[in-house]
């Protein structure tokens, strides 16, 4: 039986606490007394017939809808969309979910005698995915037998030819679709649902639209009235995406998602890296050793070297659901799944809060994790991990620990770079940057060409990043980041320290001597449930 | 000398005059007479040879230690396992790797997959066990019994104990329908091994296969493991039934899902569902996992067996599946001619 996550006081006898530091780690001793740090749940079991449990979901689906063999007939048009390289993370293990899923669809459509099938990864504004990630998120059988007709391919968010305007919301939002999942008889959704903001209507709504849809909830105004965003039920993010799946679902496109949720299981339980999923007091005589000459391995490793092997680390997760039919009763399912593994009750908030940025989040994966995804990932990811309100309370001090290198992919990230190099040089205030410098970025021809052709994230994509911690920036009274290139932090806006003591020490300039620290120890993932 | 003279004459007359008079050939008359090794060995006193047997007396058949009844037992012991571990990986592994290049495919599809099964394979080559018996990933591949037929592997001494050390196998009728076979790899699956069985009982004649038999569809619904269907594809190339002489050719092996019998299924059914996955598996090869998957729903799976035509027509098809036309000897020059 998993144990739940838990709430520890840090007294003396607490050993020093693990952060994450990019593609290295830190152990860190925390003030006794006045410390606290909230454990993740323990990987829950996963399902013990995966195959069946999917077929399972496909033929007793949720909400309006019929079974999905009921929905498939001999001459239709069906399009398979799925989720992008963004999820999970890290990537798993093969056989990956949407493989597994997508099989079991497309075994229901032959026996139904369906022909005309295309798959589309969803991936909104996103790198395009190479083959071998198309590989691995769809399995080398389905796409030996689609890609080379060209029936699996890459949303493409600015092909005007291949994109339909569905309609306008009541508040005047509009809704533009890949024209292929709008034009289909079935537009059947694969999804992962790592963490509570996935799926429900984003996955349509946001994966494949464009950016003449996008822009009306990746804004600064709706990113700070999104308190979470991981919590639909607070964030003007999925307000708006559900207003623009109502107009979806009026329009007659007709949708049957498919959501599945995956366990804790990040670093496995067997070999050095598993780890960093115990709890320290835990560590047997093997953990340590392992963890020592990790450390030891790493610390003299090139950072290239760090990074390769970081990155071709394929986490074990398994499948702990599947729920499929009308998206969203299928949501609701998923969402409290969600929650059964990452929710944590935590009771109160407090005046600084600590987390050690781990090397990886949904835009660096195969790449690099340049200065705006660290902001990113810490105050937008990690930050908005919560339910009710942040951990940490208004005004307070965030102290994030990433070597945060002045480093960007050239491939990957194009436009982060002149976004770092010429807007943040300017200002880094969220809502001046949206009005002064958006749209001269999102319809740039050069950026366009190398997001449709190449493997770049879009121009307006480092934008939206910094509008994914916008509420964070409003929330918090400073940023620290600890052991971060030091011009890197200052671009950024933040503080940087050269340790954690440092950063506490700066720290008490703003919230006072005796503040009160929370730390999150994530990953594996965990949500706050703040009262 | 002079004494060796004459008598060489004489004796040479003897032998001429003997092939006159009796119809045999002239060799025959001149080893008449000598001392052979039958010969010397009955000269051997008892008991340093083998008893007589009085007249009148019927001498029980002793029952015979080969074939079906060889017992394989040792073979499974650690020392035997360990052998056969370091020949597999240390030998076999690596000679399949550079006569047949296998390309695996499938094998994500035994992700799920706990406990014993029976790896289920079309059969065209003696490489076709060692092949497949190196594919098979952990935890099944040491701890595996393959399904030999008893007439060919355990026929002698030699061949008898090296089949059941190399590759682990245990002897199965295959001329007549017999209870030990069955109850032998029955017993060994209910003790966590899995096995590897060729269905269609020997090696492909004509590059086509044949018709599944019940074995592995019968031992799965009695024990009560999966099935797991295994195309493989090249080995004809490589060494076909007829051949001596092996020649390196790439070959790919797909895994498919595993089976399992449901409960209106008699072996029968089962058997030809067993094959009817490993044709689809032929299929998704040939053409690829959608075009095979949804000919298989729509029960269009090209047979393993191949068109019912005359012999010609049935080669001509294999294609380029086929045995390889002989290159005719080159001339070199200078004779040209």
């Amino acid at each position: 039986m998993p144990r739940p996550g838990f709430v520890l006081d840090v007294d003396r006898a607490t050993p020093p606490v693990l952060f994450h530091h990019g593609e290295n780690f830190k152990l860190e001793k925390l003030p006794p007394g006045r410390s606290r740090i909230i454990y993740p749940g323990e990987p829950l079991e996963p399902l013990d017939d995966i195959e069946g449990a999917i077929h399972h979901a496909l033929v007793n689906p949720h909400g309006d809808s019929e079974p999905l063999p009921a929905l498939l007939r001999p001459g239709m048009r069906l399009t398979i969309a799925f989720d992008d390289i963004s999820l999970p993370l890290p990537p798993m293990k093969r056989p990956d979910i949407r493989q597994r899923v997508i099989e079991q669809v497309l075994d229901l459509a032959a026996a139904a005698g369906v022909d005309d099938v295309e798959l589309i990864a969803a991936l909104a504004l996103h790198r395009r995915m190479t083959e071998d990630e198309l590989r691995h998120a769809v399995g080398d059988r389905v796409y030996d037998a689609f890609a080379p007709h060209g029936l699996l391919y890459n949303h493409d968010a600015e092909d005007p030819d291949n994109l339909t305007l569905i309609g306008t919301t009541d508040q005047g939002e509009e809704v533009e679709i890949n024209k292929r999942a709008a034009e289909s008889d079935l537009l059947v959704y694969v999804n992962i649902n790592i963490v509570s903001m996935d799926g429900g209507w984003k996955s349509t709504a946001t994966g494949l639209s464009s950016y003449r849809s996008l822009r009306h909830h990746h804004n600064v105004k709706t990113m700070q009235h999104s308190k979470s965003f991981m919590d639909r039920h607070a964030s003007e993010l999925h307000s708006s995406n559900w207003r623009m799946g109502k107009v979806l679902r009026d329009s007659g496109v007709k949708v049957f998602q498919i959501e599945t949720t995956i366990n804790n299981n990040v670093f496995g339980t067997e070999g050095p890296m598993s780890v960093l999923q115990k709890r320290e007091w835990e560590w047997t005589t093997r953990d340590r050793v392992a963890f020592m000459g990790m450390k030891a391995g790493l610390d003299r490793m090139p950072a290239r070297t760090r990074r390769s092997i970081f990155q071709s680390w394929r986490a074990p997760h398994q499948m702990t659901s599947v729920q499929a039919g009308e998206v969203e009763a299928v949501h609701e399912v998923t969402t409290a799944n969600v929650y059964k593994q990452h929710l944590v009750p935590v009771e109160g908030q407090t005046d600084i809060l600590t987390m050690g940025l781990p090397y990886i989040c949904p835009y660096n994966v195969n790449s690099i994790m340049n200065p705006i995804l660290v902001m990113c990932l810490g105050l937008g990811y990690f930050f908005n991990l919560y339910r009710g309100k942040p951990p940490v309370r208004e005004g307070g001090v965030l102290i994030m620990s990433h070597p945060t290198p002045w480093e960007f992919h050239p491939v990957h990230h194009p436009s982060y770079i002149d976004f770092f190099e010429q807007v943040l040089a300017e200002t880094t205030d969220p809502i001046e940057i949206e009005a002064k410098y958006e749209k001269s970025f999102a319809e740039d021809e050069w950026y366009r060409h190398l997001y449709r052709t190449s493997y770049a994230y879009h121009g307006v994509h480092p934008f939206y990043m910094w509008y994914w911690g916008a509420h964070a920036m409003q929330h918090l009274g400073q940023v620290i980041i600890v052991g971060g290139d030091v011009r890197a932090v200052r671009r950024l806006g933040f503080k940087p320290a050269s340790t954690l003591q440092d950063a506490l020490e700066m720290a008490s300039d703003t919230v006072g001597r005796d503040a009160t620290i929370t730390h999150l120890h994530n990953p594996p993932i965990l949500m706050a449930d703040v009262t | 000398m002079s004494a060796s003279g004459p008598s060489r004459k004489a004796n040479g007359d003897r032998i001429a005059e003997l092939a006159r008079r009796i119809p045999v050939n002239r060799s025959t008359v001149t080893t008449a007479g000598r001392l052979t090794a039958a010969a010397a060995l009955r000269r051997v006193p008892f008991p340093l040879r083998p008893p007589t047997v009085p007249g009148g007396v019927d001498v029980p058949v002793a029952k015979s230690t080969l074939g079906a009844n060889y017992d394989t037992d040792w073979a499974r012991r650690y020392p035997a396992r360990m052998a056969r571990v370091l020949m597999l990986e240390g030998l076999v592994s690596p000679a399949m790797q550079l006569l047949a290049a296998p390309r695996l495919r499938g094998l994500d599809r035994l992700t799920d997959l706990e406990g014993p099964a029976i790896f289920a394979a079309n059969h065209h080559s003696h490489v076709d066990t060692p092949l497949v018996l190196s594919s098979i990933p952990e935890p099944w591949r040491h701890h595996m019994f393959i399904a030999a037929a008893a007439d060919y592997f355990f026929g002698n001494k030699l061949t008898a104990p090296l089949s059941a050390l190399v590759i682990g196998a245990i002897p199965i009728e295959r001329t007549k329908v017999g209870r030990k076979s069955a109850d032998d790899a029955a017993a060994l699956l209910d003790e966590g091994w899995s096995m590897l069985i060729f269905p269609e009982g020997g090696r492909s004649p004509d590059g086509w296969g044949q018709e599944f038999r019940g074995g592995a569809a019968y031992l799965s619904l009695r024990c009560g493991v999966p099935v797991v269907p295994i195309h493989v594809e090249g080995t004809g190339r490589i060494l076909r039934k007829g051949r001596s002489i092996p020649r390196r050719s790439p070959t790919t092996i797909t895994f498919g899902r595993p089976l399992r019998p449901t409960d209106e299924e008699d072996s029968r059914r089962f058997a030809t569902r067993i094959e009817a996955g490993v044709a689809a598996l032929a299929d998704e090869d040939a053409t690829d996992w959608w075009q095979a998957t949804k000919r298989a729903h729509a029960g269009d799976s090209p047979s393993l067996q191949g068109p019912e035509l005359g012999a010609w027509r049935r080669t001509w098809t294999l294609g380029d599946r086929g045995p390889k036309r002989r290159r005719a000897t080159a001339t070199r020059w200078p004779d040209l001619d």
